[in-house]
């Protein structure tokens, strides 16, 4: 277990770091990240410029430390949505059953047989690709796993001998829900939350990437990424270290998302 | 089984209207027009050009009727005209990089599951060995690597550092030139970072799937009835364990089909590979509605019948599902 613990540990060391870099970002980046210096453009890491320089002369360190604070923001809020969609979607379709679980099972199906990134492109091409378009859309195609999950938890809950209870003294549905049969399923909800960032601030990356994300020239670690793409023989700085910042937070959620799994689920433990 | 697979395919159609519902509404509610881009460029152009341009590609109807008369070509086979410059059907555009998209998919699968099913029953068989250890690493890194990352990385050591691969397209300037042997190899050097990071993806996810799976099934009754009666443990692992730690990977196979055909977007516009995907990513870029309904329906298709096909063959492979 102790094995386990260390590897939860590191995961939340990563998401705290990302925390304080992100509210930090004007006190600690070493350049402004829009700051042009055309007399050093596509520079190599150096002592002046760690990470080296973009096509524009900026400093891409400092543009991946206010990149931290959209992937934050993004994994936050798209993760959010999610859970909220899922969470209310899971609850009624598990606590009433017959027709209204059928139908909402059937969308989960139909949301789920479907490649989401095409329609996550197609959404986001047509409206603006603007910052909150992307929380929004991610949202609104992330819910789908939740909505399973909370379902079987109050599937298995709503029998309970305290659910009975709580109706024979003459509470209302919503409250047996919110009140009585939800904070149960909280542990399972939180990891998917965990396990959602992750993926959120994946595929913001990738759409950003695209050039169907944050727009330049904010910077976000995806479309640090494209400049890296366009430059590919020249500045392969560019391309390694964002990526890399992507990798570690996604693995930091990922980490701390299964640490909270296992000491949630005593089954689990061997 | 066959009124199963009847039952199935029937409940295909229903779901296929839903997802084309709602990719027909999402679309049309969006703000702007995609005439907006011919129009606004054009000094020239009127109120009344503006409306006519409208009007010829029926976007000055309802929605509602315009997904109707969606609905009814489609019943005939036709996917409309494309609104990019070039104004050929739809379905012409497609099918033409439809067969790329799929081969580099297909091969991707193939990929995963020769390399992924080892290293799941290894792992387990073998369970908090070194060899179980450094693939529970390389899966969690798997999870977390962006694809399109790792693309940009394979094409800058492969392609730009040592030059052992080309890093786009599907063929080499002088194609034309080679012999039928040369230009094979040269279709396959194409293909080979395409295939590997399409398939990156997957790898982690079944090995994973496959390790756990095997676990339990080494912990059942039957296995230690397969020791007791005094199977080689070569047999007990790859006879009794294995087929059964099997079937339920099927089940993630035919599910991890959306991801690999979202994927194609990313690294056919990485590779500059002409296939559905890279149509995909430029008709969505130039608002061609028409062109973007067909190739969100042929992916809706594509992930129907890759289910359709993996829960067929679980259930020809497991007699249990046959019966409920």
């Amino acid at each position: 277990m102790f094995y386990k613990n260390k590897l939860t540990l590191a995961g939340s060391g990563i998401v705290v770091l990302l925390f304080v870099v992100s509210i930090l970002a004007p006190v600690i980046s070493p350049y402004d990240p829009g700051a042009i210096d055309l007399q050093n453009v596509l520079a190599p890491p150096s002592a002046g410029h760690w990470f080296g320089t973009d096509q524009l002369g900026r400093d891409v360190m400092s543009r991946m430390i206010w990149g931290a604070r959209i992937s934050l923001k993004v994994g936050f809020v798209a993760t959010g949505l999610a859970i909220f969609i899922g969470m209310i979607l899971g609850a009624v379709a598990g606590f009433y059953g017959g027709w209204i679980d059928a139908l909402i099972m059937r969308f989960v199906d139909i949301m789920l047989c479907f490649p989401t990134f095409f329609l996550i492109l197609a959404v986001i091409a047509f409206l603006e690709p603007s910052i909150w378009n992307i929380m929004i859309v991610i949202g609104l195609t992330g819910w789908m796993g939740v909505t399973r999950l909370v379902r079987a938890d109050f599937i298995s809950l709503r029998e309970r001998d305290f659910v009975r209870a709580a109706r024979a003294i003459g509470a209302s549905d919503a409250r047996i829900i919110f009140l009585h049969i939800l904070p149960n399923a909280l542990a399972s909800i939180l990891v998917a939350a965990t396990l959602g960032i992750a993926g959120a601030i994946l595929t913001e990356s990738a759409l950003s990437f695209l050039g169907i994300g944050v727009q330049p020239p904010t910077p976000s670690w995806g479309n640090i990424l494209t400049a890296g793409k366009d430059n590919i023989d020249i500045a392969w700085w560019l391309s390694l270290y964002p990526g890399l910042a992507i990798l570690i937070t996604v693995v930091g959620y990922n980490l701390l998302g299964e640490g909270i799994r296992d000491a949630s689920d005593p089954r689990l433990k061997r | 089984m066959l009124k199963y697979l009847v039952k199935r395919v029937l409940f295909m159609v229903p779901l296929l209207l839903g997802i084309t519902v709602i990719c027909f509404f999402v679309m049309h509610l969006a703000p702007g027009k995609p005439t907006d881009l011919q129009t606004q460029m054009n000094p020239k152009s009127s109120a009344e050009m503006k409306a006519r341009l409208l009007s010829m590609y029926e976007l000055d109807k309802p929605i509602s009727v315009q997904y109707l008369s969606w609905l009814k070509k489609l019943a005939r086979g036709d996917l409309g005209i494309s609104f990019s410059s070039d104004h050929r059907p739809v379905s012409d555009k497609i099918l033409e990089r439809l067969p790329i998209t799929i081969v580099i998919n297909f091969l991707s699968l193939l990929i995963i599951i020769v390399v992924a099913v080892p290293i799941g029953v290894l792992s387990a068989v073998h369970q908090d060995s070194l060899f179980d250890k450094v693939m529970s690493v390389f899966v969690f890194v798997g999870f977390a690597v962006p694809t399109f990352w790792l693309a940009l990385l394979m094409m800058i050591l492969f392609g730009v550092q040592w030059g052992w691969l080309p890093i786009s397209g599907l063929r080499s300037l002088n194609y034309e030139y080679l012999s039928t042997w040369e230009q094979m190899i040269d279709l396959a050097r194409h293909l080979i970072l395409p295939v590997f990071i399409s398939a990156f993806g997957g790898l982690a996810g079944l090995s994973r799937y496959m390790r756990a799976n095997m676990l339990e099934v080494i912990r059942q009754d039957y296995i230690l009835t397969a020791r007791a009666k005094g199977l080689s443990e070569r047999q007990v692992i790859y006879k009794h364990a294995l087929r059964n730690a099997l079937l339920p990977a099927i089940t993630i196979l035919g599910l991890s089909i959306p991801g690999l055909i979202g994927g194609s977007v990313i690294f056919e516009t990485i590779f500059a590979i002409p296939g559905m995907g890279q149509l995909f990513y430029m008709s969505v870029m130039a608002r061609d509605y028409p062109t973007v309904m067909g190739i969100l329906l042929i992916g809706a298709v594509l992930t129907l019948v890759g289910n359709l096909i993996a829960d067929v063959s679980y259930a020809v492979a497991d007699p249990r599902i046959r019966i409920s």
